[in-house]
């Protein structure tokens, strides 16, 4: 026996579904939908359902795109030899606001788990190989989370890219700017030693 | 109940929330718990790079009902060999998979805890399939699943040769039992399985027996574990 009317019911269930959104929160979000006015609900709905019919994956790099090919594939200003690898699309927003890569991007759509059991084929991984032969590609830049997902992935892509012949680079691991040093981790620290530059003069 | 320090291998890690995380770990004396860690998806977490699995570290949680909550870590070993080469963190993760669903919550288990210690520390010394193999026998073994291999699991002949291994039986068969049942294996593997149970891996190490009998071994230490979890291990589709 559910403690809610089924509609009420239904919707906690689906909230509860999303991304980080414990029973809890989906509880509190459906109170707050259900005392919406009936305007702000169907703003909402509509929303989600013309995000869904208009958007679809950019099928060159499987961005988020309106149409074929999403904003950076378009875009003929690019750098088409360098080609920056991550995991989400919402890591593209991330390297954008760096200002620093100019080149064209691929998307993963996730990582490699061992623990969830998810392997390369479950990934954008034939994709990345194919545009790597087809393309221009000369350097390609792996930008996975340095977490453990991320860096499995990046060894499997490593492994299978540089036989193309081309150079394959991962950002560096470094000490947070603003930081102190006495407070990072031994993993970053050992990375930041052992990624060390020349001070320029 | 309060605070609580220990010693723990990080088994796996979930999402929570925007910046959070729900670590699993199998500590010393406090056996198998979940914590949250504050903040570790934030760059500059001081303790993000601590809890990935495989870490081995010295933390303290504050008790709660549910979960704990991570209040400090230090690292004991970052295990960077693991991380660093795809083969080891796919075999790493295996160890970590199996000793997840072998540990209840809170029940101490030292031994476990001690043998999965070791296997990650010779893993990242000597990256050979034959650890997390041998960690899988000797898991099957500490839960009551030793193998039975010098006689057969059904007739009780002492005699030999075996030639299958039967599940279900938990040990080798003889060639008439293998006639109806079990799945036949190579007398090379039943001795690889006999020495790395009888505690003997560092002499496998140093002499391996050829890949198909690995390859061999690992599989069958694979179905056991399935067996006797009643679960698929989900890493080994990555092995
Ligand atoms: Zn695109
Ligand atoms: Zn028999």
């Amino acid at each position: 026996m559910s403690l809610y009317e089924a509609p009420v019911q239904t919707l906690i269930d689906e909230l509860g579904r999303l991304p980080g959104i414990g029973p809890k929160s989906a509880q509190r979000i459906a109170y707050y939908l259900l005392k919406a006015t009936p305007e702000d609900a169907r703003r909402l709905a509509a929303a989600i359902t013309d995000a869904k019919a208009r958007v679809t994956w950019c099928r060159r790099c499987f961005n988020i795109a309106q149409g074929e090919l999403c904003s950076y594939c378009q875009d003929d200003r690019r750098d088409p030899s360098q080609l920056c690898v991550v995991e989400e699309p919402r890591d593209i927003v991330a390297v954008e606001r760096t200002h620093e890569f100019r080149g064209r991007y691929h998307v993963l759509q996730g990582a490699i788990s061992p623990i969830e059991g998810i392997g390369p084929e479950q990934l954008r991984v034939k994709e990345l190989v194919r545009r790597v032969g087809e393309e221009d590609v000369t350097e390609v830049i792996l930008a996975t989370n340095p977490n453990i997902e991320g860096e499995a992935t990046a060894m499997y892509l490593a492994r299978l890219l540089k036989p193309l012949g081309v150079t394959v680079t991962r950002p560096a691991s470094g000490l947070p700017v603003g930081g102190d040093l006495e407070y990072a981790d031994e993993v970053t620290l050992g990375r930041a030693f052992e990624g060390r530059r020349e001070v320029d003069t | 109940m309060g605070l609580y320090r220990d010693e723990g291998v990080v088994l796996r890690t979930i999402k929570l929330g925007e910046t959070d995380r729900i670590v699993t770990l199998l500590a010393h004396r406090s056996g198998k718990v979940r914590a949250v860690a504050k903040g570790v998806r934030k760059p500059g977490s001081r303790f993000g790079a601590r809890l990935e699995p495989t870490s081995h570290v010295a933390f303290q949680c504050y008790r709660g009902r549910e979960l704990d909550v991570v209040t400090q870590v230090e690292t004991i070993a970052a295990h960077r060999p693991l991380r660093e080469h795809y083969g080891c963190l796919t075999h790493a993760v295996s160890m970590l998979e199996v000793v997840d669903q072998v540990a209840p919550e809170r029940e101490p288990n030292p031994e476990l805890y001690q043998m999965l210690v070791g296997a990650l520390r010779t893993l990242a010394e000597q990256p050979s399939p034959i650890v997390s193999t041998a960690f899988f026998w000797k898991v099957l073994s500490l839960e009551g699943f030793q193998p039975l291999l010098d006689a057969c699991a059904r007739c009780a002949d002492e005699t030999g040769p075996f030639v299958a291994f039967d599940l279900g039986e938990g040990g080798v068969l003889c060639e008439s039992c293998a006639r109806t049942t079990g799945r036949r294996v190579d007398p090379a593997a039943l001795a690889v399985i006999g020495d790395v149970v009888g505690g003997r891996l560092r002499h496998v190490l140093a002499d391996p027996p050829p890949p198909a009998v690995l390859v061999e071994v690992e599989r069958m230490a694979i179905r056991a574990v399935e067996y006797h979890c009643e679960r698929r291990l989900r890493s080994a589709a990555l092995l």
